[in-house]
């Protein structure tokens, strides 16, 4: 009999989340219920596993099929998101009041320990017994491993603690492995989420969403369309959903007009061709919002270049700050000892042949931006500006407002008084876009060259490194 | 006198410039498309450009503005008051849940209530819940008569605004989980959020991994960039001729370079045009004459008679004295009643000139805006600043800027001059009317020429297409040329004719209106001039007023015993000093014991002088405890700090030396 419901339970889920794998429905479902039966079956006090643990990657379904089949058969669960739990009180509190009402939550202490939560919960499940197995579902638990070290194991066995017939469920993007505290700990049963296949599992999911308006029919086609554009650089389900109705609209307006009918599907991709591959440049990056994105579709003619947030990375900068973020850089990427090569006009002679250490020929670009103390920023700075500039408490305090506009860096988090350290985070590329704009004396343009010049040798080393990664994630 | 004027008048410009792009966030906020949307956050990414110090004000009028106009549920949040997302959300709470009480009493043992548990959105989704089933009831209350509001409001709740000040400076961690814990609750809170950016929007890109962007629904906004901004301020106040108070041309120069080459605070350049103003009031005893023109004249009939003799004293007015004849010119400088009289006369005439002055210098800059390269200068301030210095048509620059006008094309010369009229309109002096209607006679002759040069200019394709048909070699094709070139000098068409009388108007026009402020009588009491002073003010150099303290301590102490030859060390000097100068003499480290007895030296050389002392080895405890001090002092401010590497050394911190 109750075999029986169950299983009419499991189809209502598979009717109701058509827009999830069917495939990890079924693994979920055939695992959790399988035991379920088995121990309902036997005997209905059989507690269930105390705790199961679900991987896979980001939007695989994990969280939506566990809560689905949670609200579809009625089950007493607790859904935390562990990002919200700023202490393990917060935790402990959302748990309990999901089971036995905000009143029993109220009893927590102000800052309540485990042992506080475990007596309480046995307070509490003494005078309402369990008569289903109760779940408490952790979202985002790799945020569990920065809580407290007792937390984790502790919940892993919590049915043992509160001799309860309860079930902790976590859901995380990390293989238990990352997970696995010291010995002694309880393993939890393990599910894998798989990735989504493209040809089935993605298309029929997001056909699942299709416009009222048109039919089933062409909206698959239309999603096939799109994924034979992006399924190469993205598998990400949320991603590739936000791209779908984005364009969707697009697609359909040849309908609108009239000129194409829905089995010319040939026209339309023809129509739709170039606007997915323009989105394509902005995949993953949501430089535009929904919004502006389909305002730029209703007035876009051919011609007009998209509008991005990266169009308008370049930063106004008072002139001053100009020069010191190009002195930073320069500080930042060469070596201290060439400074007095670069920087004074009678710097004697330097043998060629040992003037850079071996060390120092690898590219200072793959090594990153070093820490210099503030003395040598000022020494470039005043030989890289033309005219003569004072020492003004306004020009050291453009390097602090340059340091809260995260251009520079402090290094060393103790407040030196004496000698600060800083870094040039910025690209040369955006250097080299000031310097463009400020440049009227040949000589910054030379000393730019002239450190990349050193440089460019690396560069080419830097270029043949990127082909191999690059390799080696098409690998 | 007219500081509250110009507060005003930034604040005004400033809300205005806000109030039309807060009204599309607004606008956006409470439309359904961005509901459509499921766990998107709608946010305004609001750039506002380096200039950090101006920010405060414009986010305050920004809050004040939405909690009018749009919803009462506003909170601001600041970088450094959130450390951790606890104390993020600790702080959206409290100002969220405080403001509820204010909004209405009956709810404050319910607020009182909520405070107690924990500090959670949930549980402030819990509070928005009753907030607005509040006062949608209160609502049906009052306004039962139009259900159409109702409907409104129901459908889309208020926003919860949430102003992110400097998104910079947040840390990301923080910023992440807060907007991962809000993306939960956006079905029943509606959210809004404002990013306060200074840099560009790549910043959210950098702060924010694809996980948390993805739930944002950005849109990017631009408010006024701070160059425009100090145009307006600069056109509002300066190139006014409301005010009486004007800057010279060397105090506009210090003015506009602290905000170019430093800081880019309109706030700070308006700070320093007060700064300016007090510092005229305050040292300018001749300034009560600089206020309107009818108070002006009134405090010009009572002038002291100290007062009369400082303006006999003034520059400009001397230089006026000696334009006078002999007669008038004893009269001037005997008769106080006489002074005062003219004064007003001058005054009077510096009025005017400032009036006909601002729309002259307004048409100038509309004609010549438009030409390449910009000979006057790109924006008004440049050109108001070489007016007001020099004779402007003595300048290479104007002789270019002319030459340029000369060969206008004619629909650009009508269109410049049309934009010409329409500032001239407002500008209701008599002269300014008269100048309106010359300018309008012109206009009129250029329109009338439509036709004629019409029929001209095909007179003269026909020549050409005739030429075209001839058989050309070089020395026929030179012939031709020269021809033309001729011909064109030798007769012009009606339309350069009266081009070339155009330009000589406007000539003529900036010879008489456009003279330096210089020249002037009485101007020193309009114009702040006193450049090196607010240089001094603004500009300060802290490093620079240390060592000159140190290294001229009379600069400071007045005290006669100080004054010193550069080179030498006095020891009647403060200790500082003289430990200072020793150890400018030094290399990067510094043995103690070696200054000590350099110190000791000089302190002793003015006694060793009477009473020859024996025991040059051994110091008096004294003076050794005032080394100690002043060497300590000397690690306080940033010289010398003590060192690992030797025993006994310090290292010297400053590098140059005097």
């Amino acid at each position: 009999m109750k075999i029986h419901l169950c299983l009419t339970g499991i189809k209502t889920i598979i009717l109701d989340c058509n827009n999830i794998s069917q495939y990890s429905v079924f693994l979920i479902n055939s695992a959790l219920m399988n035991r379920r039966d088995i121990m309902s079956a036997v005997n209905p006090d059989q507690y269930s596993y105390p705790s199961v643990f679900i991987y896979g990657h980001r939007a695989t379904g994990k969280s939506h099929v566990v809560l689905s089949i949670m609200k579809d058969l009625e089950l007493p669960h607790a859904s935390v998101d562990c990002v919200e739990c700023v202490s393990s009180g917060l935790l402990f509190h959302q748990v309990l009041s999901a089971f036995f009402g905000p009143d029993a939550a109220a009893l927590l202490p102000r800052c309540p320990s485990l042992s506080d939560f475990v007596r309480l919960y046995k307070q509490m499940s003494s005078n309402s017994p369990a008569t289903q197995t109760r779940y408490i579902i952790l979202d985002r638990a790799e945020r569990m491993r920065d809580m407290d070290f007792s937390l984790l194991p502790a919940l892993l066995r919590l049915q043992e603690l509160v001799n309860d017939n309860v079930t902790v469920i976590l859901l995380s993007e990390i293989v238990w492995e990352k997970f696995r505290p010291n010995t002694g700990c309880f393993e939890p049963l393990l599910f894998h989420f798989p990735d989504y296949s493209k040809g089935k599992s993605l298309v029929q999911i997001l056909s699942w969403d299709h416009h009222p308006s048109y039919t089933p029919e062409l909206y698959a086609s239309y999603i096939n369309i799109l994924l034979g554009v992006f399924f190469s650089v993205c598998r990400d389900l949320r991603e590739l959903r936000h791209l779908a109705v984005l364009n969707f609209s697009k697609f359909c307006e040849p309908l609108e007009k009239g000129e194409a009918k829905e089995s010319d599907i040939h026209k339309l991709w023809k129509n739709i061709e170039p606007h997915l591959q323009r989105a394509m440049q902005t995949v993953y990056l949501r430089e535009v919002s929904s919004v502006q994105w389909e305002q730029q579709q209703m007035d876009e003619k051919e011609a007009t270049t998209l509008r991005v947030l990266s169009a308008h990375a370049h930063i106004e900068l008072p002139y001053y700050s100009k020069f010191l973020l190009i002195a930073a850089y320069l500080a930042s990427f060469n070596p201290a000892r060439t400074d007095r090569r670069f920087f004074l006009k009678s710097h004697g002679k330097i043998r060629k042949t040992n003037f850079l250490k071996k060390h120092e020929k690898t590219s200072n670009h793959l090594l990153g931006p070093k820490p210099f103390p503030l003395d040598r920023l000022m020494a470039i700075f005043y030989s890289v500006v033309d005219s003569r500039v004072a020492p003004t408490a306004s020009i050291f305090s453009q390097i602090s407002s340059l340091v809260t506009l995260q251009l520079l860096s402090q290094v060393g988090h103790d407040d030196q008084l004496d000698s600060p350290k800083y870094k040039c985070s910025v690209s040369l590329d955006f250097i080299l876009a000031i310097s463009r704009c400020v440049c009227v004396c040949v000589r910054l343009l030379d000393l730019l060259a002239l450190s990349l010049v050193i440089q460019s040798q690396v560069v080419r080393q830097e270029r043949s490194l990127f082909t191999a990664v690059s390799n080696l994630h098409l690998l | 006198m007219n500081t509250e004027v110009i507060q005003d008048q930034l604040n005004k410009k400033v809300l205005d410039s806000l109030a039309e792009f807060i009204k599309k966030p607004g606008l956006a906020c409470s439309s359904d498309v961005w509901r459509q949307r499921g766990s998107e956050i709608p946010t305004a990414a609001l750039m506002l450009g380096v200039n950090v110090p101006d920010h405060a004000m414009t986010f305050r009028s920004l809050c004040n503005l939405l909690q009018d106009s749009v919803t009462p549920f506003v909170v601001s949040v600041h970088a450094k008051e959130c450390a951790a997302v606890k104390l993020l959300i600790q702080k959206v709470l409290e100002q969220l849940m405080g403001r509820g009480v204010s909004v209405d009493e009956e709810q404050e043992d319910d607020t009182a209530l909520l405070q107690k548990t924990q500090c959670t959105i949930s549980a402030l989704c819990q509070w928005y819940k009753t907030v607005t089933k509040e006062r949608r009831r209160q609502e049906n209350k009052c306004t039962q008569v139009s259900p159409k509001r109702k409907e409104n409001l129901a459908k889309n709740d208020l926003p919860v605004v949430v102003i992110f000040k400097d998104f910079e400076a947040f840390n990301s961690q923080v910023l992440q989980d807060f907007i991962l814990i809000c993306s939960r609750y956006t079905q029943e809170l509606p959210f809004v959020f404002i990013f306060g950016i200074a840099t560009s929007p790549s910043a959210i890109q950098h702060r924010l991994p694809h996980s948390v962007s993805s739930l944002l629904c950005i849109e990017v906004f631009h408010s006024l960039s701070c160059t425009q901004h100090l145009a307006s301020v600069f056109d509002k106040l300066i190139l006014n001729s409301q005010f009486p108070f004007k800057l010279s041309s060397r105090v506009i120069q210090v003015l506009v370079g602290i905000f170019l080459y430093h800081d880019f605070s309109v706030q700070n350049f308006v700070k320093g045009l007060q700064f300016s103003m007090l510092e005229h009031f305050n040292s300018q005893p001749l300034s009560v004459l600089c206020c309107q023109k009818h108070e002006a004249l009134l405090s010009a009939k009572i002038l002291s008679k100290q007062n009369v003799e400082r303006i006999r004293h003034l520059p400009s007015f001397m230089r006026y004295v000696e334009t006078q004849e002999p007669q008038e010119q004893v009269r001037l400088l005997t008769n106080d009643e006489h002074v005062k009289e003219v004064c007003q006369k001058l005054l009077k005439n510096l009025h005017t000139y400032h009036k006909n002055y601002y729309p002259i210098l307004q048409c100038l800059h509309s004609l010549t805006s438009s030409l390449p390269k910009f000979p006057l200068g790109k924006h008004i301030r440049e050109l108001h600043v070489s007016c007001i210095e020099k004779n402007l048509w003595e300048t290479e620059e104007y002789d270019s800027a002319l030459q340029l006008l000369r060969i206008l094309a004619k629909d650009e010369l009508v269109a410049a001059l049309r934009s010409c009229a329409e500032i001239l309109k407002s500008a209701n002096t008599k002269r300014m009317q008269n100048v309106l209607q010359q300018l309008e006679d012109f206009l009129g002759r250029l329109e009338a020429l439509q036709g004629v040069s019409s029929e001209d200019s095909s007179g003269n394709g026909v020549v050409s297409a005739k030429m075209e048909y001839q058989r050309t070699d070089l020395f026929q094709l030179q012939k031709t040329l020269l021809e033309k070139e001729s011909r064109r000098t030798k007769r012009m068409n009606p339309f350069e004719v009266l081009r070339s009388q155009v330009i000589d108007f406007i000539d003529s026009l900036v010879r008489e209106y456009l003279t330096p402020a210089e020249f002037q009588p009485l101007n020193e009491v309009c114009y702040y001039s006193s450049s090196g002073v607010l240089r001094q003010r603004l500009n300060v150099t802290p490093r620079t007023s240390i060592q000159a303290a140190l290294t001229h301590p009379f600069y400071y102490l007045k005290n006669e015993s100080l004054k010193t030859n550069t080179g030498t060390i006095s020891s009647a000097a403060p200790d500082l000093c003289i430990v200072y100068k020793l150890h400018l003499e030094c290399g990067r480290l510094i043995n103690l014991y070696d200054w000590l007895e350099a110190y000791v030296t000089v302190m002793s050389a003015a006694e060793d002088q009477d009473t020859n002392s024996e025991e040059c080895g051994k110091f008096d405890s004294l003076k050794h405890a005032r080394f100690i001090q002043a060497v300590s002092e000397m690690e306080f401010l940033g010289f010398v700090k003590s060192t690992k590497q030797k025993t006994d050394h310090v290292a010297r911190l400053t590098w140059g030396g005097c």
